[in-house]
């Protein structure tokens, strides 16, 4: 794993992105294949199952460091990784290996299969022989959620420069259903055809927010408008006599929403859509809230009953494969009008439905659009620029999200707990709180929105008035009262307040606004009347 | 009939009635005994001060006019009940554990102290007491120190990189002792060491007092920066992304501090090199260094307090904590300078 390492520290030494790929496409030209396919799998979010818990984990390290697990359990949040933490604590190896970093992923799936005692046994052995940077990639494997800087883009452009493919085609093999074990490097960036696997999504298009306002975007009639849902990105593929339905985050979710095949019923193979999926009733005249559709997203099988409570329909924008046919690179004008013909003979019960364009002369006329969107239960405007190929990423130019503003309430902090990774050490993650009367009545977490000196500030006043520690939550002096900021509110019988917020976040720290001036429950559920 | 303890713990700082002094008080007193020289200890406004001979002249650069009397290591002097002598402690150049004894009964306030030899400062000698005071800045088992050889091969190998590549390094530390300590690990055939005035300022001091640095320029206004090829500059962390830094052209940054040990804290403050060098005892040297004294009794000041005692109850000592202003080494290092 010494060459993973290294790769790792390179990446984690510097803060240039030309560096960090530099290194990764030398790792891509040399590495073994099989090291090569890992790490991709590794940068993409696909990591080996985990063999063992993280409870055995801490009481092995603990042991093997000569430190009672209270000790282990109070340095994690401080070191705020444990993979780390584990790392840091064990005493020095007093071994040495020169496994792979495939082979040490072999070892450990192979501990999947056999008892408790031999998994020990291996994964103190591993301890053993690595030390520093190698034991906590190897601890990394083991705990999963690989971060270390590089997004998939890069990587994707890393893989670019080792193999002298463009950028745009390695992004596009990447996506999809393969793994380590079934595929090969061969298979998966040199073989001829990059669509072969049938299930194979393109990657999304994503929208930059629009700050500002439009009026920086030129002449209106340039641009193309539609509602901004608020529902889960999706993209449904239909070749082959299948079909599947990708999320954003490139998760297949084709059996989480079986309604989606019937869509093949009525639109030709060959067929790939962009859209987004919401929970409408059949004869409603706008989407459920995002909640409704909360119940379907957890859920890896559907029962009945959610199906008619809360079915869900593609609301389609975009068309990126037709007759077979990539069209990505054509106008999204073009693209809209095949979309448009191809939605035209849907029935009223297709799971599919055109989502409308917006008509609109000015930029006026799209504002006042705007500001009715809660009406339609949207979050605003999308803008995409007629002419625009549909691209990769998140590219700024050619789409646009014109999102409405927030709702805001002023609320008091009463709870503050310190971040994971980067922000481990700093107090980040705050519980607020609205007046009722004397007490406090907590209603909403939330973690960002404020700048690392901001945090930094009130990590050292959090120090100063704790007055009560709960483990790793301090409970602090009501003092200090921020804007909150949201997208939506909700009812629920879960929280103590009896309202739940989508999208919270600290908008402003209202350094001048004393403690009674925060808003109180009654504001709270004026908003939950007004907005629910 | 209860004894009064020959050191007590006030609102102004440790406090020793029978010779009617404090130890780095942190609010203005008649008479304040001074561990070391960094802010959090040696404070502004006190009558008198004592520190070791060493010490001082760092104190007068940073408090001015003071009105202060120096002792050497292991000397002893009888302050009103007390008997009081400065022991080295490891942590920078000049500072002392002091050691308190009134009536046999012996106390040790170790100030902040480490326990390898660092190659600059006098090094950490263990004295057995009854009480102990102990900082615990560093007191939780994931910080372990790697040997000073092995930092000092990374460290040079960093900025002969930087060189190359035709990069100015910029490594960001404490003015006071880090500094000076980095600046003698460093491989002055690689090329010029630069310094921010604040570090300079420093040097000047112990140069004057005969500690051997080597040669150092100090960054000025008038100075053609992009003239002076393969530099590494020492600047106090603060410095590091300011405009002053601009002007260098291409260049990599890194801090030397015990907390680049955790990557959270590394990747947050944007440098590039994170390189673990504390004048902090780790946990193991905590452990050992309280172990040498022989003390029942630890009063644990500065850093994880509650976690370290809490061990340190567990393990057959008797330990409290004490509340103090003292800092140790900061984690929130664009305070520190």
């Amino acid at each position: 794993m010494n060459r993973f390492a290294a790769l790792f520290n390179a990446i984690d030494q510097s803060t240039k992105t030309t560096v960090k790929v530099a290194a990764l496409a030398a790792y891509f030209r040399a590495a073994p294949p099989e090291d090569r396919m890992w790490t991709i799998a590794l940068f993409s979010g696909r990591r080996p199952k985990r063999v063992v818990t993280t409870t055995r984990l801490r009481e092995w390290a603990a042991d093997e460091a000569g430190i009672p697990l209270w000790l282990f359990e109070e340095s994690y949040p401080i070191v705020g990784d444990l993979a780390e933490t584990i790392a840091l604590v064990l005493p020095p190896a007093d071994g040495s290996s020169d496994k792979s970093l495939s082979a040490w992923i072999a070892t450990l799936r192979a501990l999947a299969t056999v008892e408790e005692d031999a998994r020990k046994a291996a994964v103190l052995a591993a301890w053993h022989s690595l030390e520093d940077t190698e034991r906590f990639v190897f601890n990394k494997l083991i705990t999963g959620g690989f971060r270390m800087g590089v997004s998939q883009k890069l990587m994707t452009r890393a893989l670019a420069q080792a193999t002298e493919k463009p950028e745009a085609e390695l992004a596009h093999r990447l996506m999809g259903n393969w793994h380590p074990d079934d595929t090969t490097w061969e298979g998966l960036i040199e073989a001829e055809d990059a669509s072969a696997d049938a299930s194979r999504p393109y990657p999304f298009y994503l929208a930059y927010a629009l700050e500002d306002g439009p009026e920086a975007l030129g002449a209106p009639s340039a641009w193309r408008a539609e509602w901004k849902w608020d529902g889960i990105r999706g993209q449904v593929i239909l070749r082959d006599g299948q079909h599947f339905v990708w999320s954003r985050g490139e998760e297949l979710m084709t059996d989480r929403f079986p309604e989606l095949a019937r869509a093949a019923d009525f639109l030709p193979p060959g067929t790939v859509m962009d859209g987004e999926l919401l929970v409408w009733q059949p004869q409603a005249d706008r989407p459920d809230s995002f909640n409704a559709l909360q119940k379907r997203i957890g859920r890896k099988t559907v029962p009945k009953k959610l199906l008619t409570d809360a079915p869900v329909v593609l609301h389609a924008y975009d068309l990126l494969e037709w007759q077979g046919s990539d069209i990505r690179e054509t106008s999204f004008a073009e693209r809209r009008a095949l979309l448009e013909a191809a939605c035209a003979d849907l029935p009223g019960d297709a799971p599919v439905r055109l989502s409308p364009q917006l008509e609109f002369e000015g930029w006026d006329d799209l504002g006042e659009l705007r500001s009715i969107a809660r009406d339609e239960n949207a979050e605003g405007v999308m803008l995409k620029r007629a002419d625009s190929p549909y691209r990769i990423g998140r590219k700024k130019g050619d789409w646009w999200k014109w999102k409405l503003d927030p709702l805001t309430i002023d609320a008091v902090m009463i709870y503050a707990q310190a971040g994971h990774g980067r922000r481990a050490n700093l107090f980040t993650d705050f519980t607020f709180a609205v007046r009722h009367g004397n007490d406090l009545v907590p209603f909403t977490k939330a973690y960002s929105g404020l700048t690392d000196a901001e945090f930094r500030e009130i990590t050292k006043w959090v120090r100063k008035n704790t007055l009560q520690r709960f483990g790793p939550v301090r409970q602090v002096t009501p003092h200090h009262v921020f804007e909150i900021a949201f997208e939506g509110i909700q009812a629920s019988p879960r929280h103590k307040s009896g309202v739940a917020l989508r999208f919270p976040r600290m908008s402003r720290w209202r350094q001048d606004k004393p403690l009674d001036e925060a808003n109180t429950l009654e504001d709270l559920n004026d908003m939950l009347r007004i907005y629910g | 009939m209860s004894k009064i303890s020959a050191l007590t713990f006030t609102d102004r700082g440790i406090y020793c009635p029978a010779g009617d002094f404090y130890i780095d008080p942190w609010r203005p007193v008649d008479r304040a005994l001074i561990t070391h020289g960094h802010a959090d200890h040696a404070r502004w406004g006190h009558g008198h001060y004592l520190a070791t001979h060493a010490a001082l002249p760092v104190m007068r650069h940073r408090l001015g006019e003071i009105d202060a009397q120096g002792i050497g290591y292991g000397e002893t002097v009888q302050i009103g009940g007390a008997n009081v002598s400065f022991h080295p402690a490891g942590h920078v150049p000049g500072s002392a554990q002091i050691r308190v004894e009134v009536a046999g009964e012996i106390w040790v306030a170790s100030g902040d102290y480490k326990v390898e030899n660092d190659g600059l400062s006098e090094p950490f000698e263990p004295q057995r007491c009854h009480h102990f005071i102990t900082e615990s800045t560093f007191g939780l088992p994931v910080f372990r120190w790697q040997p000073q050889a092995r930092i000092t091969t990374e460290l040079n190998a960093w900025w002969a990189r930087c060189a190359d590549a035709g990069k100015t390094a910029f490594l960001g530390a404490y003015a006071l002792g880090k500094a000076q300590r980095l600046m003698r690990m460093l491989d002055p055939e690689i090329g010029p060491i630069l310094t921010h005035g604040a570090v300079e300022g420093t040097n000047a001091v112990l140069r004057a007092q005969g500690i051997d640095l080597p040669e150092t320029q100090q960054v000025t206004g008038e100075m053609d920066v992009k003239s002076i090829k393969r530099a590494l500059v020492l600047a106090p962390p603060s410095a590091l992304g300011s405009t002053w830094a601009r002007k260098f052209g291409p260049r990599e940054s890194a801090f030397a501090s015990g907390w680049m040990q955790l990557r959270g804290v590394r990747r947050r403050r944007a440098g590039d090199r994170g390189f673990v060098v504390s004048d902090h005892a780790d946990w193991r040297g905590l452990l050992d260094a309280i172990g040498q004294t022989g003390a029942e009794n630890i009063y644990v000041t500065h850093g994880y307090t509650d976690i370290f005692a809490r061990y340190l109850n567990e393990n057959g000592w008797q330990a409290q904590v004490v509340p103090t202003e003292f800092e140790g080494e900061t984690l929130d290092m664009d305070a520190a300078s």
